[in-house]
């Protein structure tokens, strides 16, 4: 072997990327090789469940993310159990809106990019390095957005360096911008947002901005029909994780029941329109 | 143009085989043992980062011994297998049988093919739900697979540490006093000749071992999916303090 052949695999074995790999070995694999052939933005919400709204805000120590429950076709209700906020490793969590099953795949292929790299690496990645790759899946996947088939994630986790919550939010075209305080996502993103500019406060504690999170989906909820709001009938709760110092966690569905049950009672109480 | 002298395939096969046993003798032992508490990989290994053992996947862990760069090239193409083969269909189709086959079949193909065969050995551990439903994989140079019980010790002075522990190994044992057996059996892995009797040496201090485990049940005691768990050289020290006690 010449000496720029051998130098040359340096630069590719550089690459510990679980997405790099797969596209260079199996293709077929990746979420973005999806062909949507003729669909048009127009026809894509009637054939493909579309998850909906996701909150994220940070709170003395960490950060915290929260989903509804529902995912829609067009007018008809696909899911009323669907979950779409995920622990990526042990320090961040990600929510996705969007394109359910598309969605989906950039979700189990961004967890398996971590976990891939902190196995090859023997490290964890810092959470700006985490941000950009799952910037590059969501730029992968340009093409089927434009065919309606968009994915919108937000991604929140406790940088271990700097000692600090964070949370990011994308665009389409894999544009990674980090958002201060609290940001949402997807239809009932407006109503949320809403919600929080005057639930939100600095250094929150954690069960208080449990709290938050769940009041700002029940606004949502009421406002936008393809957010689901707390399901007493079924028992349905919002899936809420938060990630501090000592890792992601999952907040358990009773407390989850006992946030919703005092934001309804609340509401029941005052008895106003809004 | 010169002329190839005949090599007979016995000759060549013997040459490559004694070439790879020299070098894999020439480093430490490592140790790979199933206990109560899951299985415990122990390894003499001065570095805190060139790593001996390491993590495959859910509940599948890697030992070897030999050659650093070679190991550590199959030990990357251990976890892109596994990795691949747990995305594209479920993260229990991910079975030590299924990686050490592979290993076993790239190592053999080497030993034939390739210029040089790998100088190394390596152990698959997978934790099952109990001891009994442990595995234990050894493979080496020439692609051979064995499917081993209670324990595998590879590289160095394989023998004398096999001897030691042979008579201490216990199924019962917890992780402190596994890994406890384990060191006290390494000691005997280039011990100095008195006399013409082989002696252990004295100790094996903490920053010299490297130590891994595999939980058997995770998800109870950490709330976690990965079994893997790499000890640091103080939480070692502790471990091997309960030898005085």
């Amino acid at each position: 072997m010449k000496l720029e052949d051998a130098t040359a695999s340096i630069g590719r074995a550089a690459s510990t990327s679980f997405s790099g790999y797969l596209g260079a070995n199996h293709p077929e694999l990746l979420p973005s090789s999806r062909s949507a052939g003729g669909l048009t933005p127009a026809s894509a919400p009637t054939v493909a469940p579309h998850a909906t709204t996701i909150v994220s805000m940070t709170y003395a120590g960490g950060v915290l993310m929260a989903g509804d429950r529902r995912a829609t076709m067009g007018n008809i209700i696909a899911s009323r159990h669907i979950e779409k906020v995920f622990p990526a490793d042990m320090y961040s969590v990600l929510g996705i809106a969007g394109s359910a099953g598309i969605a989906l795949d950039i979700m189990r292929l961004f967890q398996v990019e971590l976990e891939h790299y902190e196995k090859i690496e023997g490290d964890l990645m810092s959470l700006d390095g985490k941000a950009n790759r799952l910037a590059a899946m969501i730029r992968a996947n340009l093409p089927l957005a434009l065919q309606g088939l968009a994915v919108v994630p937000l991604f929140a986790g406790f940088d271990t360096a700097q000692r600090v919550g964070r949370l990011f939010s994308y665009d389409v075209t894999g544009g990674r911008y980090e958002e201060q305080e609290h940001h949402s996502v997807g239809s009932g993103a407006a109503f949320a947002r809403g919600a929080l500019k005057k639930l939100w406060k600095p250094n929150l504690d954690e069960d208080r901005a449990v709290r938050v999170a769940v009041e700002s989906l029940y606004d949502a909820a009421d406002d936008d029909s393809a957010t689901g709001g707390p399901d007493v009938v079924r028992q349905l709760w919002p899936v809420v994780y938060t990630a501090n110092s000592a890792g992601a966690r999952r907040v358990p569905e009773r407390e989850l029941a006992l946030a919703a049950a005092q934001v309804i009672d609340s509401r029941s109480v005052a008895g106003r329109e809004a | 143009m010169t002329q190839q002298f005949y090599v007979s395939p016995e000759q060549l096969t013997r040459d490559r085989a004694d070439f790879a046993r020299k070098g894999i003798a020439r480093g430490r032992s490592v140790v790979v043992l199933s206990c109560r508490d899951g299985i415990a990989l122990v390894a003499e290994n001065p570095s805190p980062s060139l790593h001996k053992v390491g993590e495959i996947y859910d509940r599948i862990a890697f030992a070897a011994v030999g050659k650093y760069n070679e190991f550590e090239s199959l030990r990357q193409a251990g976890v892109r297998y596994a990795d691949v083969r747990g995305y594209s269909y479920d993260r229990g189709d991910v079975t030590a049988r299924g990686l050490a086959s592979v290993y076993a079949q790239s190592l053999g193909a080497v030993f034939t093919a390739d210029s040089k065969p790998f100088e190394v050995e390596l152990a698959v551990a997978e934790v099952g739900s109990h001891p009994d439903s442990d595995h234990l994989y050894r493979l080496t140079f020439d692609g051979s697979i064995a499917d081993e019980q209670r324990f595998i010790v590879m590289g160095g002075q394989a023998d004398a540490v096999v001897d030691a522990l042979s008579s201490r190994w216990d199924a019962d044992h917890d992780f402190g006093e596994a890994v406890r057996t384990a060191v006290d059996a390494l000691r005997n892995d280039g011990g100095g000749a008195v006399g013409g009797v082989s002696e252990p040496r004295v100790r094996l201090d903490a920053g010299a071992l490297e130590v891994a485990v595999l939980d058997r049940d995770p998800l109870t005691t950490r709330g976690a999916r990965r079994a893997f768990r790499r000890f640091l050289p103080a939480e070692v020290a502790t471990m091997l303090e309960g030898t005085q006690h």
